[in-house]
């Protein structure tokens, strides 16, 4: 029996029953639909994390006082003070894989401006901060050099913030008072939206490091420093050129362990992408279960599908069917319910994605790859779930099945 | 798929069928059933057999083996020169297409399917090709008479019309014999001489047809009468004068059962 003829008499099949080979379907249609749509979550997710990391800038490395072990107790990284300014100029001038600095100093507070009011982060740090963060200015300037070396009372607003503090016009130019201290805003930044952890980026000031350091914090040593290697390939080198200058200058013994940490983005990235794929893994799994639900479906109608036909089954194996074109001709009818259920699915996923990211807000990812797992999905299903049932019509001794009322 | 040499050659004076000592037993749990108890029997080409018995006499287990859908548990059976008894099951399934054309009583067409997709059905199991296959459908269906019901499905047709449908179907891959398993006993009488005719001008043109029956009526329109009683045969004996099916028509009051239009 041609494979053709084999293909439209199992569509003719199915068709006789429509609402039960639809109901059938559905069950594959909602699993592969269900894959596909938490695929394209969990990848879109993984995206927008990897995105949020690059954003950071990957050739950057992360500097904080205090080591991640001391005699076997753990201590906070930055509970220690270890990180001056000079080691950071040190840094600047000593080492040639570095290519920016900025060191690094922490404050909160009260911001008032005219009669509105906030509470943030101001974070202290160089004028070459934006560079290595690879954030553009939306409209004013940055801080310059002199101003850090001045520690002149100058600010930048994150956007949340100049939103917050000035709705109607231009914060630029206008004075804001930190904690009673005003400082002249030269810029705003541009709106960075979410971070992976879900925080607002642009809930911030950013001030000269001095600035923040003499005025706003009671802490007279870098809270961090950010670097950012000349390329990405450096960014290792450029860790033990750091960690090899710190050492000497902080005096550490070759058998003593580091008094600060360094950190870089690749680190962070690998581990953020491991949790996303974990996420993704998990999410794919459980709307799998629903696939395996579809899939004893069809296992079921198809049981149903026999015993109803039996008679069908003797007749064919009468007029000289053989048991593999028996075998056939039911696999392929749980084949079809299962492959037309999956690229129905298929679709269903994809739109529905689609429609998460709308209007949810979240990044959907669909990949070729989550296609053809659950394309390849269903096709196994089928053969898996529809050879029982076709097996037990091909075993059918054709005079009990002729004879079946 | 038969390896046999004797498929393409047949002796045309060795029988077309030749049974020996044929038994056969069921294993019903612990007791024995002997169904049929050394049956021997040839039937020679354009013969035109009738198998009567009363229910029980083993004559539908004779049927069965005959048509190679069940196997003997001892004896022979040689069908054109092919030990039938040695085959596999897909073997027998390839013996059933070619050389075998069944009818049943309950017509057996498949629900749904129209009259000349019923009759092609064979050829689906068989390497015929699609064109080919059409026409030799059409042309079996104008054999019975339902040249112009091609595309009529089985609850569209009469009784009697079914049944031509599955004459049509096992004629249609030139089988050696017909076996047909009380082909009237779903019809009227009027309808039922209409298909005994049908299978008389098949007979009339070469065709071996062997028939199984309890009707007398029905089997007197065959040149051969077996009879069947506890599992062996009690009588074989030729017809010498068969009755006529398009003869006796004409003495049948018209009935107008046969002709009603289905939509």
């Amino acid at each position: 029996m041609k494979m053709l003829n084999i293909l439209l008499s199992a569509f003719r099949a199915l068709q006789r029953n429509k609402m039960r080979s639809f109901l059938t379907m559905l069950g594959i249609i909602i699993g592969v639909g269900a894959v596909i749509a938490m695929l394209a979550i969990g990848q879109g997710a993984e995206y927008s994390v990897k995105e949020q990391i690059a954003a950071l800038g990957t050739n950057v490395l992360m500097v904080y006082p205090g080591a991640q072990q001391q005699a076997g107790v753990r201590t906070a990284a930055g509970s220690s003070v270890t990180l001056t300014e000079d080691d950071a100029l040190a840094i600047a001038r000593e080492c040639p894989a570095v290519q920016y600095i900025s060191p690094g100093a922490f404050a909160g507070g009260q911001i008032i401006a005219g009669n509105l009011n906030w509470s943030t982060a101001i974070q202290g740090v160089g004028a070459d901060y934006l560079e290595i963060r690879q954030w553009p200015i939306e409209y004013g300037d940055f801080f310059t050099d002199q101003d850090v070396k001045a520690a002149a009372k100058v600010c930048i607003l994150g956007g949340t913030v100049a939103d917050n503090l000035f709705p109607e016009s231009s914060p630029v130019d206008q004075t804001i008072r930190i904690r009673s201290v005003p400082f002249k805003v030269v810029g705003v930044l541009t709106k960075k939206g979410q971070n992976a952890n879900g925080q607002d980026q642009d809930d911030v000031i950013l001030a000269p490091y001095k600035t923040v350091i003499r005025r706003l914090s009671h802490w007279s040593n870098l809270r961090f420093i950010l670097i950012s290697a000349t390329s990405l390939k450096d960014i290792t080198t450029a860790q033990t050129q750091i960690s090899e200058l710190l050492r000497m200058r902080h005096k550490i013994q070759p058998y003593e362990p580091d008094d600060f940490t360094i950190r870089n983005q690749t680190d962070l990235a690998a581990t953020a992408t491991a949790t996303t794929q974990i996420l993704t893994i998990l999410l794919a799994s459980i709307a799998s279960v629903s696939l395996l639900v579809g899939g004893i479906g069809i296992m079921n109608i198809m049981l149903v599908s026999v015993t109803e036909r039996t008679r069908e089954i003797g007749i064919r194996m009468s007029i000289g069917a053989r048991a593999r074109d028996i075998l056939t001709q039911f696999l392929i009818e749980a084949l079809v319910l299962s492959l037309v259920g999956g690229i129905t699915g298929i679709i269903l996923g994809v739109v529905g994605s689609s429609v998460i990211s709308s209007l949810a807000k979240w990044p959907t990812i669909i990949t070729a790859f989550s296609i053809i797992l659950s394309f390849g999905f269903s096709i196994a299903i089928g053969i898996f779930f529809g050879f029982y049932p076709a097996r037990k019509a091909a075993m059918l001794n054709p005079i009990d099945a002729l004879r079946y009322e | 798929m038969i390896h046999d040499p004797g498929l393409s050659a047949t002796n045309p004076d060795s029988p077309l069928i030749q049974i020996d000592h044929l038994t056969k037993v069921y294993e019903l749990g612990e007791v024995e059933v002997h169904a049929l108890r050394g049956v021997s029997v040839r039937v020679s080409k354009g013969e035109f057999v009738a198998i009567m018995g009363a229910s029980g006499s083993g004559k539908s287990t004779f049927m069965n083996i005959l048509g190679c859908l069940d196997k003997p548990t001892k004896g022979t059976y040689i069908l054109e020169g092919i030990d039938v008894g040695k085959l596999s099951r897909d073997e027998l399934a390839a013996i059933r297409n070619k050389k075998i054309g069944f009818v049943f009583q309950g017509f057996n067409l498949l629900s749904r399917t129209s009259a000349i997709e019923n009759v092609e059905l064979p050829m689906f199991y068989s390497t015929v090709s699609n064109k080919l296959r059409k026409s030799k459908a059409i042309e079996a269906l104008e054999k019975v008479g339902l040249g112009d019901r091609l595309h009529h499905y089985p609850n569209q047709l009469s009784g009697g019309q079914q049944q031509r449908v599955a004459i049509a179907r096992s004629l249609v891959n030139d089988p050696s014999i017909i076996l047909a398993d009380e082909p009237t006993g779903n019809l009227d009488s009027r309808t039922s001489v209409e298909v005994m005719g049908i299978f008389q001008e098949l007979n009339n043109h070469g065709i071996t047809i062997i028939l199984v029956t309890h009707e007398p009526d029905v089997a007197q329109f065959a040149k051969r009468h077996v009879v069947f009683r506890d599992g062996k045969i009690r009588s074989d004996k030729v017809n010498t004068n068969p009755k006529i099916a398009s003869e006796v028509i004409k003495d049948l009051p018209m009935i107008d059962d046969e002709e009603d239009e289905a939509a």
